[in-house]
């Protein structure tokens, strides 16, 4: 037990719905205060923790972000927090970095904590890059003298040296994210809690933050964090923590089966119809309502080297010359390949007015063995028209691509490319 | 509940107590960041203005002028002593000074700093309290012209400016005081910051600032005037600084008095609050 660094016992945080206004009137504060008044001496007799007087009723009015969650975390682990938008990921790196106070519940930490909850804290556009080193870094917690040792380190991973004593508000958006995460980099602190930021800056950049992390957690640091960028939590994450409407579904070891679980959630809605979709933008002159995706030999499941048949029911509400294009997404949400009918065939499709179907054939599907969705976007009469992203899910299953009677060995890459391969004797 | 000897390392945060004191150990090991805060709004101000500090002399000067010419209008003596009105003027305005710039940052400073607050945790009472330092540093070059024209006409302070560095502070722990209640009720109530700007308005005209006590204010209404805890901080500056009347006792007891409930009020009020700055914010 002696490595547990934190231990969250039964956190629970609770909003209140309907409240708009970013803040209270003045009339509240004076009712307010009158109910203070008249309460306080019932609570100085009873003496007792306010939590437990709530009564545990629902009002209708309030909403848990949060609710009975409970997790140790062990010296050196690296946590991964899934889970969709307003499962309560954000609001739990919130509380355990102490910016926002729980309703119920306590956590213990042992160790300075850092928390990165976006890049550039502190940051002021007014300032030079030099003054913001210091600034940023003693906001999240360096001293003076941490900050000037490293600030050649800092300055070299951001790559910013020419512009130091330039104000950051001349900076472009990647200079200044390059320079929040170079001094967030640097922080040393024993317990590191990270939110979202691998999701701004080029590609190259994530590279150098995923490494800096790997580095941190290889130290022997603890690392707790939420990130869409499934691909880093399979490389980094030794734990994985699913959380589903404020509570956790899922902590499991098993980072890859968590990440699976979390995708077979999105599968449970994407079959229905979908003219019921809300989430889809465009202006709704061509629309899909439905998409399937099957074997042309069996209707179950799709394996890879199958012949597939993607079927796709359109509506448009007047005459119209558009194009459609799937995208198909891997598991770690990378885009693995478009279908693009104007791309394959040269010219767009015209249609009349009224509902049609549209079907793609792929022989032998190159697809790899894995759950796959795609999203859908149609452009109608030069605008777009319809676009949903999520609309279908699909598992394929491990096939026999070559034709060789084995299957082929089990992810290694996203598709099976044709090829050949001749041996020609080197010598002359 | 596990109860291992590695327990005591842990640090637990929970729901907190409704009232609870500052914690002075944890606002020590923070004290760089008052600073660090305090030089970014000073770097700022003086990279956004045309003449920088300069403003801390225009404003008490032009203050000066226009209530020397109105009192000349209206044909009325705001003075008992013969020291010129410019000097007795701006020794009451130059601590005013430090008190309304003060009030006036850390009213907004909590909300202005919104963006931290929701993204990283510190003490949040480091936002009111380094709202301070860049009214000090005003008042510091306020001082040196109030010095320079005193030596212009030739006052000679008594034995009594040992005391001035105690008035300062007194200026400043009111300031405080009303620092902590408006920054925490203006987190919650933006209202606050449309009352502060009136608020100092009123209290610039009933403190000792443009006028002295003794040519102001009828003798049977000291008593109620004293009330406003800014008086006896300002007649004091005056006594040690050129020597007037002293402060009476009374007023100067009844604004210490009012002045340390205020600013021990005001901790309990903070820490109260701080913990919905960053959901209502």
């Amino acid at each position: 037990m002696s490595d547990t660094v934190i231990r969250v016992e039964g956190l629970g945080k609770k909003f209140k719905i309907g409240s708009q206004q970013p803040y209270h009137r003045f009339s509240e504060l004076i009712t307010g205060l009158g109910s203070a008044a008249l309460n306080a001496p019932k609570r100085w007799l009873t003496a007792k923790p306010s939590t437990s007087q709530e009564s545990p009723s629902e009002n209708p009015n309030e909403f848990w972000a949060l609710r009975d969650i409970n997790f140790e975390v062990k010296q050196g682990d690296v946590v991964g927090i899934i889970g969709r938008n307003g499962a309560g990921k954000s609001t739990l790196l919130k509380i355990l970095s102490r910016i926002t106070e729980p309703t119920e519940g306590r956590f213990g930490i042992k160790g300075r904590v850092a928390s990165l909850l976006e890049v550039g804290t502190g940051f002021h556009p007014e300032l030079t890059g030099r003054e913001n080193i210091y600034l940023s870094g003693s906001v999240l917690g360096m001293s003076r003298a941490e900050i000037k040792a490293r600030f050649d380190e800092i300055v070299d991973f951001a790559g910013v040296d020419k512009f130091l004593d330039t104000p950051v508000k001349r900076y472009s958006s990647g200079m200044q994210v390059r320079l929040g995460f170079a001094v967030a980099a640097h922080l040393e602190p024993e317990i590191l809690i990270v939110d979202e930021v691998l999701a701004v800056g080029d590609a190259e950049f994530q590279k150098k933050c995923l490494g800096k992390m790997g580095e941190v957690s290889k130290s022997g640091r603890t690392i707790l964090f939420v990130s869409h960028n499934m691909g880093a939590m399979r490389q980094l994450c030794t734990t994985a923590i699913l959380l589903k409407e404020g509570m956790i579904e899922i902590e499991s070891n098993d980072v890859v089966n968590s990440i699976d679980c979390y995708f077979a959630k999105h599968d449970e809605r994407s079959s229905n119809d979908l003219s019921l979709r809300k989430d889809r933008s465009g202006n709704g002159l061509v629309t899909i309502k439905n998409i399937a995706v099957r074997s042309k030999c069996s209707n179950k499941s799709i394996s890879s080297g199958e012949d597939v048949v993607i079927e796709c029911q359109l509506k448009a509400k007047t005459l119209s010359h558009f194009f459609l294009a799937i995208d198909i997404y891997n598991y770690l949400q990378y885009k693995v390949c478009q279908l693009n009918t104007e791309a394959a065939t040269g010219r767009l499709i015209q249609s009349q007015r009224g509902e049609f179907t549209i079907t793609f054939q792929l022989d032998a599907l190159p697809l790899t063995q894995g759950k796959y969705t795609a999203s859908v976007f149609i452009r109608a009469n030069g605008d777009i028209s319809d676009w949903i992203h999520n609309v279908h899910s699909f598992t394929v299953l491990e096939g026999d691509f070559y034709g060789t009677g084995r299957l082929p060995p089990d992810r290694q890459g996203d598709f099976y490319p044709r090829f050949q391969c001749t041996i020609t004797s080197s010598q002359d | 509940m596990t109860t291992s000897s590695d327990e005591q390392d842990f640090r637990y945060y929970g729901v907190r107590p409704n009232w609870q004191w500052v914690d002075f150990t944890e606002l020590w090991r923070y004290r760089e960041l008052i600073w660090t805060f305090a030089v970014r709004d000073l770097k700022v101000r003086y990279r956004q203005t045309a003449v920088g500090a300069a403003w801390a002399l225009i404003q008490p000067l032009m203050t000066m002028v226009v209530f020397g010419v109105l009192f000349g209008l209206l044909k009325s003596q705001p003075q008992a002593s013969d020291v010129p009105y410019a000097v007795t003027s701006l020794a009451g305005l130059i601590p005013w000074q430090l008190f309304a710039t003060t009030v006036t940052a850390a009213t907004t400073s909590i909300v202005m700093n919104s963006n931290l607050v929701q993204k990283v945790y510190f003490p949040r009472i480091i936002l009111p309290i380094s709202a301070f330092i860049p009214s000090f540093v005003d008042f510091c070059i306020a001082m040196l012209m109030l010095i320079g024209l005193m030596i212009w006409f030739q006052i000679v302070p008594t034995w009594h400016i040992v005391f001035l560095p105690v008035m300062v502070v007194l200026v400043m722990i009111t300031s405080l005081a009303f620092s902590l209640w408006l920054s925490a009720l203006n987190a919650i109530y933006r209202d606050i910051q449309y009352v502060v700007p009136f608020l100092i308005q009123t209290g610039l005209l009933i403190s000792p600032v443009v006028y002295e006590t003794a040519a102001a204010i009828p003798p049977q209404w000291r008593w109620l005037y004293s009330l406003n805890p800014m008086v006896g901080p300002l007649e004091g500056f005056r006594w040690a600084l050129l020597g007037l009347a002293p402060p009476s006792l009374i007023s100067m007891s009844v604004s210490m008095a009012g002045m340390f409930l205020l600013l021990a009020g005001g901790m309990f009020y903070f820490r109260r609050m701080e913990r919905f700055f960053s959901d209502r914010i």
